[in-house]
């Protein structure tokens, strides 16, 4: 049976390559702690209603302003009364759901795009190059705090808004990716023995970028996770009184002398979150791209 | 030479006109009537038809379009609802913000390339480890944050600095740069950090090469080797970069002034927002894309000049 198992690890590549990566991943106590850090935010903003111990929203006027450590309020209350820890554990879904599904939204338009540009070239890639430039000739909040006032202030809006941003660094990184990928010899091949276009980007192209394109979603991820506070800092994102941690910071802008830690537990949630989706990003291209790992 | 430069101002031109279209389209998609707001919230049919003819509000899109753009390259982008001239009012903000932007560049690649040298050069020991440790907190810190925790420390708790506010540079130059202090360093975190990874990797590329193993051979010595050869050779890609930047500089600027509250282009671009102003908003977000475009045109050339393999490549094409 052993010799089965053995036969079947040596023949088949990919698996072999999956443990391979695995291993070297493992090396990395900075990515695999990432890992486990963005894989906690995610699993908190999913579980919210069953971790946090109050509503997000439950007012308590005679305890408001409690300092940290308060019994029943481990990092104290805000102006309303209510519980930061709570507000923090709900704000992780607005910047888990704006992070994820904005990079999600960037990614399904450009990654397309990038690739017709990139394996057609012809005319239709002059057209997309330059239809990228101009939207890269908008720093990205201005383009989306422009888009945000278009479509309006709301979580959705500044999800879509995050994720039209980023879509032509996208574009190019794709574009770039097909570019090198249609002159490998195992396209020209599947070329060669007759495969359809269809065929070519599905098996050939695009799971050959894939690890590109996830290096590239986790290092999206965290930038679109502080677009999302600072759009609902601005006002452009999260109304209030819905709990997200740029709405937590811009409620604390008002209380800094009396109350300053409202104004740290928010920033340092956005900031472990943020960290640890770059610091997964960084083991991941390590891990991915052996032209970094020299 | 003559037909590099040309392609490239070429097609920065065709790039501008095509964002100007779409920061064109873009207002016009903002819901609500410009009409209704012109003509200070009046919804009597006849007075809309009158506003609307007045602004030229009742022609074709295309025709609005022309006229508006026309007179934008001649300096005038219209009257805001306040009825002060635009190209005036981002004539006054812009150099506020690009004391700010100035003062960061400054701080960020003094830091960033010191850091990134050190980092580079001491590759593999703590040094280095802690170089880059700190780079990648530069870059998940929210920058908006950190100005907050800079207020609570540095002006509400120690009293050193102001909150916030601007004291034009003419005025009074000591209190200017106490107020510019914060925010410069603030936003000039970000760049820090991203020019300190820039910076490592190139010049980890540079001290790889054969012309400094060259140097290396001819017996100079280490300062000669890094400071002459390798950091001059990782300094053009860095320039590169910094030009790249500027984006994110100009949307670190727009929070950065919000927080500290400084009068500037970036204040300027959410009052517009916040205030529905259509007219402001299109003559900021043009005035913004036409900066990035002609920024980032100059670092081409500026580049290709400190590399000639660019121009060899990019006439290959």
């Amino acid at each position: 049976m052993s010799y089965v198992d053995a036969a079947a690890v040596a023949i088949n590549p990919r698996a072999r390559r999956r443990r391979l990566l695995r291993k070297r991943f493992l090396r990395r106590p900075l990515a695999v702690a990432g890992l486990v850090v963005a894989l906690t935010f995610i699993l908190v903003a999913i579980f919210a209603p069953w971790i946090a111990p109050y509503s997000p929203d439950a007012t308590d006027f005679n305890a408001t302003l409690a300092p940290p450590f308060t019994p029943g309020h481990l990092l104290g209350t805000d102006e309303l009364g209510r519980d930061v820890l709570s507000r923090i554990i709900w704000g992780s879904r607005a910047s888990i759901e704006a992070g994820v599904l904005s990079t999600a939204l960037a990614f399904l338009i450009a990654v397309p795009i990038g690739i017709v540009a990139g394996y057609y070239r012809g005319w239709i890639d002059p057209v997309i190059a330059r239809a990228t430039d101009v939207l890269l000739a908008f720093p990205f909040l201005i383009l989306a705090v422009g888009l945000a006032a278009i479509l309006g202030p709301s979580l959705m809006n500044a999800t879509i808004a995050l994720g039209l941003g980023a879509v032509p660094a996208v574009i190019r990184v794709a574009r770039g990716e097909a570019l090198a990928l249609r002159e490998e010899d195992y396209v020209r091949a599947a070329v060669a023995n007759g495969a359809g276009d269809v065929a070519i980007l599905g098996r050939h192209v695009l799971p050959n970028m894939s690890s590109t394109l996830i290096v590239q979603a986790t290092l999206i991820i965290p930038a679109a996770i502080i677009g999302e506070a600072v759009l609902s800092f601005l006002g452009l994102g999260v109304q209030p009184p819905t709990p997200s941690w740029g709405v937590m910071l811009a409620d604390a802008q008002s209380y800094v002398s009396q109350a300053p830690r409202l104004a740290i537990f928010p920033g340092l949630a956005i900031f472990f979150c943020s960290l640890s989706f770059n610091l997964l990003g960084d083991g991941l291209r390590d891990v991915l791209d052996p032209r970094t790992t020299r | 030479m003559g037909g590099f430069l040309l392609r490239k101002v070429g097609a920065a031109l065709i790039v501008l006109v095509l964002a100007s279209m779409l920061v064109f389209v873009g207002v016009r998609a903002i819901p609500g009537d410009p009409a209704i707001a012109l003509g200070a919230e009046n919804r009597d049919p006849a007075v809309l038809a009158a506003v609307r003819h007045k602004y030229g509000l009742d022609k074709p899109l295309p025709v609005q379009y022309l006229n508006w753009i026309s007179l934008a390259v001649r300096g005038d982008l219209g009257r805001d609802q306040r009825q002060l001239s635009v190209s005036q009012t981002i004539v006054q903000r812009l150099p506020i913000t690009l004391e700010l932007a100035g003062l960061a560049i400054l701080i960020g690649s003094a830091i960033g390339i010191t850091a990134g040298v050190i980092a580079a050069v001491r590759r593999g020991k703590p040094t280095d480890y802690a170089a880059t440790s700190v780079a990648l907190v530069g870059l998940s810190v929210p920058h908006f944050w950190l100005g907050i925790v800079m207020i609570i420390y540095f002006a509400v708790k120690l009293n050193w600095l102001p909150a916030g506010g601007y004291v034009p540079f003419g005025q009074d130059p000591i209190q200017n740069l106490e107020h510019m202090l914060m925010p410069a360093i603030v936003l000039g975190t970000g760049l820090s950090a991203v020019l300190m990874r820039q910076m490592r990797s190139s010049m980890l590329g540079a001290l790889g090469a054969d012309y400094v193993r060259t140097a290396r051979a001819k017996g100079l010595s280490e300062w000669a080797v890094v400071g002459k050869h390798a950091l001059r050779n990782s300094l053009i890609t860095v320039t590169t970069v910094l030009g790249l930047q500027l984006g994110a500089l100009i949307s670190g600027a727009v929070i950065t002034e919000q927080i500290f509250v400084i009068p500037g282009f970036g204040r300027l671009t959410i009052d517009a927002v916040n205030q529905r102003d259509y007219t402001l908003l299109q003559g900021v977000v043009l005035v913004a894309a036409a900066g990035y475009v002609i920024v980032n045109l100059l670092v081409d050339v500026v580049y290709s000049f400190l590399n000639p393999r660019i121009r060899v490549a990019g006439a290959r094409r």
